[in-house]
């Protein structure tokens, strides 16, 4: 085997069998004494994050298609508004449903 | 936390129900408003010309303008018959987003239960308008393109049209209550100059979010009163 492969191969499993360990650690950490508020805590964050980069991507997406409608017709600039302002909205409901999820679990802490 | 709302001082409203003192107390307002508005409209001639500056009837004609321009983009010439049902909608919802803005009150839409209420009513205007289009053949709506895929579809249809005012009133009260929450913070973080620029943010998302609730409502009539099936 080319050795570079063996390698990364060796780095691999080392990792993944060394963080099963310490992740079994800090799960027992973080969920045994208060109740979970940590879990909770760390969960409304993490995925208000995650929410956030798939609307921050998908919004520039159709920003930029906006935007290069405009460049290669600047009449048509009135006709794009309306349905880029719709997407924009409705990409946008999507990080919000998430960030009225992390407003509940924020308040169970 | 302890908060204040002028809305605390009329008695009887307690911390739970003051959305709905917000809500009558924007609703008379908005007809003291509507009521001037249509004096200032005149008759005769002078009706008929717009105006040049941005008085009531200034405003009134910037508020069916632009519903009326939106409907006519989406629905055709059934536009201008549904646009004074649509203004209202935008009005009312702008105006409750607008008081969020004076420093004291809440605004009526950051409860979820005034949100879902507009929602309701979105729901059961594109649902009666669908009837009164077709009769009752409007439920084969819900049937999807071809016959046998009806027990696949008819489930399908019924979940995503149940879940049309619930995200119309989550996505509103989940504006209004980031963009005043963030208010909130970013004044215990800056002096009190520098947040000037949240309240341009703010009347920015007020606008923008009773423009959207507006554009769904009418592409939700749209779909249910189109003809191409």
């Amino acid at each position: 085997m080319k050795s570079s492969i063996k390698a990364l191969s060796i780095m691999a499993a080392t990792t993944l069998t060394s963080s099963l360990a310490f992740g079994e650690e800090a799960y027992a950490a973080a969920s045994s004494s208060d109740g979970g508020t940590g879990l909770i805590a760390v969960s409304a964050g993490l995925g208000l994050a995650i929410a956030v980069i798939g609307g921050a991507l998908a919004q520039g997406k159709i920003g930029a298609a906006a935007m290069e409608g405009i460049a290669r017709n600047p009449n048509a600039q009135k006709n794009m508004f309306t349905p880029m302002i719709l997407g924009l909205a409705l990409v946008e409901s999507l990080v919000i449903y998430m960030l009225v999820i992390a407003f509940l679990l924020q308040m169970k802490i | 936390m302890a908060t204040f709302n002028w809305t605390q001082l009329i008695q009887g409203v307690t911390h739970d129900t003051s959305h709905v003192a917000t809500t009558a107390i924007g609703f008379g307002v908005m007809l003291v408003l509507a009521v001037v508005g249509r004096i200032a409209l005149g008759s005769g001639n002078s009706a008929v010309v717009p105006s040049n500056r941005l008085g009531f009837k200034g405003f009134f004609e910037w508020n069916i303008g632009l519903v009326r321009d939106l409907g006519y983009e989406l629905m055709g010439d059934q536009g201008f018959k549904m646009a004074p049902l649509f203004a209202t909608l935008f009005f009312f919802i702008f105006f409750n987003n607008i008081a969020g803005l004076i420093p004291g009150m809440t605004p009526a839409t950051e409860n979820l239960n005034t949100t879902i209420a507009i929602g309701l009513f979105s729901f059961i205007t594109y649902n009666a308008f669908g009837i009164y289009e077709h009769g009752l053949s409007y439920l084969k709506h819900f049937l999807g393109p071809v016959l046998y895929l009806a027990p696949l579809m008819l489930p399908i249809e019924i979940i995503s049209h149940f879940f049309r005012p619930i995200s119309l009133g989550l996505r509103l009260r989940g504006n209004m209550m980031g963009d005043h929450l963030v208010l909130g913070i970013f004044t215990d973080l800056l002096p009190p100059p520098a947040t000037v620029i949240f309240y341009f943010i703010g009347l920015f998302v007020c606008f923008m979010q009773a423009f959207v609730f507006t554009m769904m409502s009418m592409i939700y009539v749209s779909m249910s009163v189109s003809h191409d099936h």
